[in-house]
């Protein structure tokens, strides 16, 4: 059975190791998330706003000549055509009403991509909550539009100067900052990672989307089961949404695309499950690419939304236990992935979701499986990262 | 004894701990920066282990970290180091570092070494209590090596009791919502904070941290402690020192004036 348990661990993976100062949040959030997120007032506004903000249900695409050219029937779980262009809201939607159950006042976020970052922005714009997003200073340089969409929402967006100035350097910078300023400051967490209880809390949020993926698939299938479910992973949050509901139900495959970078061996790599090891990363116990001294690898991936030199603990124990498949997808033929896509099926993909794309041409699969990819967010943010690229 | 233990049991006001990062300006100048610590008055020598990602550490810290790991510091390294160290310093010496470079090098391995070389405490940040008393706590004790604790100005009285009630040595009061470097002097809400932790009667000695840089604050820091701890300011002082012992000297001199 794969659930987290009480002290936060999924099997070896997981914990709550976080400095002392950010003790009392933490053990407020454990103490009061699930209760919050259960009651009828939570989920009441919760439910409304994922459908009428958010656009939810998002479709469940069959993509008929990709699905051709694959050789399976091939689903496309749309949370590209979520508000923001991706997953990322339904995870700051259902943390921006916590944080106000919870008393507080002023939210702070990392960003990568930018994804996260603008759902933050976009959700405390909602609520009238202030806002400051971290993100690497090179992420601020190749994801300019969602930089300027924070500041058009009213974010405040910090800098991150150290390290390789990207998703991990841009998450260090928030946690500094919520230790610098812990009272009536929520931290929304945009991936399965960070100390117990974010990798599930997150995950809960996420799980709306295999919820919907079981009942789509019944109506269309008349099965509530996929054969395989795609999805790529830098931290992972659309993958533990997208395999939540499924991760119990063995006959369905869960396939997880990581970046390859320019090549799992090349030194330039965000391929975790490939290059890295246990030890304990923003506060859980994962795996992550490390030197034998136990510091942490800079990652490179072309896509900002992968690269992170971890995996949330969930993942590293759907790793380890062999549940899910890991498979290496590299920059190229991520890109080319994203062309296909655009010119199949009418959807210019996120760099990150062209991952999973491309997955299809890694796995082995049967002409009859029914495979859903997690179209986990839409491509118009990496237009600057298409045009330099010019494969097309 | 543990000589933390020896310490707080001879000395209990103005204890002066001074924290510095291994490898840091140079990578030979770990020793020469004991020794002078040493030389300079202090009580306590806290010896940083470099990580790339130390979250709880504000920039100046942070640098000093990367310095020292460029200069090619490593756990491995530091222990070489240190072998022998005991011939020349008869302070206490607590390691401070993160989880996953210790976890990299085997938490026994860890231990033993420290053990072996002669340090007496650590201060692992990213360890909380409840996972030190679930993972750690046995293999710390085996090897005689105290685990200090921090609490900050959320930590509840009754979380402040119970990391009392688990920790040896001393409790490392974080002064104010912060990480290192972040805030300099001291203001009236944190002296309420001194306060109110002064009047708990904790078992062990208390030590402030965080803020602390020259006389004034240090002064003012052990009027509601045992002493206090400086990281960053020393940092700053040593980073471009033409001559390490003597401006590490001059420094404390002035600390403790």
């Amino acid at each position: 059975m794969i659930r987290v348990d009480e002290k936060g661990f999924y099997g070896k993976f997981g914990g709550a190791y976080i400095p002392e100062m950010l003790h009392p949040n933490i053990e407020e959030l454990r103490e009061n998330w699930e209760s919050i997120v259960a009651s009828p007032e939570f989920q009441n506004e919760f439910q409304l706003l994922l459908r009428d903000f958010v656009g939810r249900p998002t479709p469940l695409y069959f993509a008929s000549r990709l699905s051709e050219k694959h050789g399976a029937k091939i689903y496309l779980k749309r949370e590209d055509l979520c508000h923001t262009g991706a997953h990322k809201v339904n995870n700051t939607v259902g943390q921006i009403i916590l944080a106000k159950k919870l008393g507080k006042k002023r939210i702070i976020a990392e960003t990568g991509a930018g994804q996260h970052g603008v759902a933050t922005a976009t959700v405390c714009a909602l609520m009238g909550m202030d806002c400051t997003v971290y993100m690497g200073e090179l992420d601020i340089q190749r994801q300019r539009p969602n930089v300027e969409r924070m500041k058009i929402l009213g974010a405040k967006v910090v800098p991150a100067t150290s390290g390789s100035k990207t998703l991990k350097d841009a998450t260090n910078e928030a946690m500094r900052a919520w230790i610098n300023d812990p009272v009536g400051t929520h931290y929304i967490i945009g991936s399965v990672v960070g100390p117990h209880p974010y990798p599930e809390m997150v995950a809960r949020f996420q799980s709306v989307i295999s919820e919907e993926i079981k009942w789509q698939m019944m109506e269309k299938e008349g099965r509530e089961n996929p054969d395989l479910v795609i999805a790529c992973v830098g931290g992972g949050s659309n993958a533990a949404g997208a395999f939540y509901h499924f991760y119990n139900t063995p006959e369905v495959r869960l396939v997880a695309a990581e970046a390859g970078g320019l090549g799992v061996n090349s030194g330039k790599s965000a391929a975790t499950t490939a290059l890295g090891t246990p030890g304990i990363l923003h506060g859980s116990k994962t795996i992550l690419m490390q030197t034998e001294d136990g510091q942490v690898v800079e990652p490179h991936s072309i896509s900002a939304g992968l690269d992170y030199p971890g995996i949330g603990p969930v993942h590293a124990h759907l790793f380890d236990i062999g549940r899910a498949e890991f498979v290496a997808v590299e920059d190229e033929d991520a890109m080319k992935a994203g062309i296909e896509l655009s010119r199949l099926e009418g959807i210019i993909p996120a760099i990150e979701t062209a991952h999973a794309i491309h997955a299809l041409n890694m796995i082995e699969y049967s002409k009859n499986d029914v495979i859903v990819i997690n179209l986990s967010g839409r491509g118009d943010k990496d237009l600057d990262t298409y045009i330099k690229w010019g494969g097309y | 004894m543990n000589r933390i233990n020896y310490l707080f049991n001879t000395k209990k006001e103005r204890v002066l701990s001074i924290y510095f990062t291994a490898g840091f300006p140079k990578l030979e100048d770990t020793l020469p920066v004991m020794e002078a610590i040493q030389a300079g008055g202090a009580d306590i020598i806290e010896i940083g282990v470099p990580y790339s990602d130390p979250i709880a550490d504000g920039p100046t810290i942070q640098d000093s970290n990367l310095i020292a790991l460029e200069n090619g510091m490593s756990l491995k390294k530091l222990f070489e180091q240190l072998v022998g160290f005991r011939a020349k310093i008869h302070l206490p010496v607590v390691l401070m570092g993160y989880l996953n470079p210790i976890m990299q090098y085997g938490m026994e391995a860890f231990c033993k070494k420290c053990k072996e070389v002669g340090i007496d405490g650590l201060i692992l940040p990213d360890l909380p209590m409840q996972q030190y008393l679930d993972e750690f706590k046995e293999l710390f004790e085996e090897y005689g090596l105290f685990n200090i604790f921090l609490i900050s100005p959320q930590t509840s009285e009754k979380r402040i009791r119970e990391i009392d009630q688990n920790s040896n040595g001393f409790i490392y009061m974080v002064s104010s919502h912060s990480i290192t470097g972040a805030k300099t002097g001291i203001t009236e809400e944190q002296i309420a904070y001194f306060e109110r932790v002064e009047a708990m009667n904790l078992k062990n000695p208390r030590l402030i941290g965080f803020g602390i840089s020259d006389a004034e604050t240090f002064t003012t820091a052990s009027q509601y402690s045992n002493g206090a701890i400086i990281g960053s300011a020393f940092i700053k002082k040593i980073k471009d020192s033409q001559n390490l012992s003597q401006d590490i000297q001059d420094y404390l001199k002035g600390v403790k004036a």
